[in-house]
């Protein structure tokens, strides 16, 4: 028999559960705020984005280099590993499609690397074909720092620690590897439709 | 606030300011999941103690704060979480900086401290709403009583009692010029609350000179869980 809480019966007025939360998620009407340490400052005049590691020539954009390209306005659904989710959200920013044009690469992972020293791996199909955004306004201003601000990488699809706060750049590898959260033992890809939350999930 | 004293056999052990996920289920298999720091030290004997902040319009815990009666199980996972820890070994001087219930994994490493018989100084700051809000006030006086360096600052920011000589405000960056440990003692700092304080005080800390990469902080309180 299934493991049952004596008594737990949920909140008083359960409404039905809301088909577009994935499991063990819970629907939050603000927008949490969680991260490792401060967050970080950076000059729109010294940031700048990268492309490097195993492609045949790295790429780098300045701040108004990246404004300059196409960019989208879309909403998504966001799903936190520690529970909470929040439905149609809305962002704008630069497709990574739009940035990889032009990259020659083998490589299959990436690193996403930011300021305060925050990395997140992801292979390079969870990257492209529409499913990931250089973000940088939220719900139509631009995106406040505590919320990844300037820009942050945007990755939908899986669990939000993948969509790296404050991202510099992706660094191609030819083999996955752990970034932060994924060294303290969270799951390397984290489909939160899976619930992929932690290493073995 | 409740502190729920667990039995967990086969419990592998946790860090002090590590978590655990506790999952309810109701008889129609309805679940809800969330995250309660361990605020026990790490200890041999298979057993955790979770302290619970009952959330009016929480799902879990009032069932947690109030429910729950000895005898009765839970389902929990982890321990998780491995960045936000801290143990004797790696030394000090230690500033923990703590709003409300996010005192809680803050405990556990100072609890760990005591068992240990460290003397690394410690200095926390903790903000409360008002003297009955002080999460372990007694065993925080008797922390410090034990005169191993430990140093408690509290600050009481809607209610104080007449007598009150102390802060009375919420944490700002005048409070933690005035508490913290210099940036040249190259201080290990905690911070641990809901997210409006944790950002004051984080900035605050790298405003001052301490080194981002020498604070970690954890946010959480009320988001609707």
């Amino acid at each position: 028999m299934a493991f049952v809480s004596r008594a737990f019966r949920g909140r008083p007025h359960k409404e039905p559960r809301d088909t577009r939360l994935p499991p063990g998620q819970y629907l939050v009407r603000d927008f949490p705020v969680l991260s490792a340490g401060p967050t970080p400052r950076t000059s729109l005049g010294e940031w700048t984005f990268s492309i490097e590691g195993e492609v045949d020539e790295e790429k780098h954009w300045s701040w108004e280099d990246l404004r300059k390209l196409p960019s989208e306005t879309l909403t998504r659904d966001i799903h936190c590993v520690t529970k909470w989710s929040k439905l149609d959200t809305t962002w704008e920013g630069v497709s990574v499609d739009t940035l990889l044009e032009g990259v020659e690469t083998a490589a299959d992972y990436v690193m996403a690397f930011c300021d305060g020293g925050y990395t997140t791996n992801l292979p390079l199909e969870d990257l492209t074909g529409g499913k990931a955004w250089i973000a940088y306004a939220y719900d139509g201003q631009p995106l406040e720092s505590e919320h990844g601000g300037p820009a942050r990488l945007l990755v939908p699809h899986l669990y939000f620690w993948k969509s790296a706060k404050w991202v510099r750049g992706l660094r191609l590898m030819n083999e996955d590897s752990p970034g932060f959260w994924e060294t303290y033992g969270y799951h390397m890809y984290g489909d939160p439709w899976l619930e992929q939350r932690y290493s073995g999930d | 606030m409740r502190s729920l004293d667990l039995a967990v056999p086969g419990w592998p052990g946790h860090r002090a300011g590590q978590h655990v996920d506790v999952r309810l289920t109701a008889d129609d298999g309805y679940q809800a999941q969330r995250s309660y720091s361990i605020a026990s030290a790490p200890s041999a004997d298979e057993r955790l103690t979770l302290t619970v902040e009952r959330l009016d319009d929480g799902e879990v815990s009032p069932y947690l704060a109030a429910e729950l009666r000895a005898g009765d199980k839970l389902e929990l996972r982890g321990p998780i979480g491995g960045y936000f820890v801290w143990d004797p070994a790696a030394g000090g001087p230690l500033l923990l900086v703590a709003g409300g219930s996010g005192i809680c994994p803050l405990m556990a490493m100072l609890r760990l401290r005591q068992a240990a018989g460290s003397v690394v100084p410690v200095r926390l700051l903790y903000s409360s709403r008002s003297p009955e809000e002080v999460i372990y006030r007694d065993e925080l006086d008797r922390l410090v009583s034990t005169g191993s360096g430990l140093e408690v600052v509290l600050t009481l920011t809607r209610e104080q009692p007449e007598t009150w000589t102390g802060f009375r405000r919420r944490i700002d960056p005048e409070m933690l010029n005035a508490v913290a440990w210099p940036p040249a003692d190259q201080p290990l700092i905690f911070v641990c609350g809901p997210t409006p304080l944790v950002e004051t005080a984080a900035n605050a800390l790298v405003n001052l000179g301490h080194e981002p990469a020498r604070i970690k902080t954890e946010r959480f309180g009320p988001t609707g869980g």
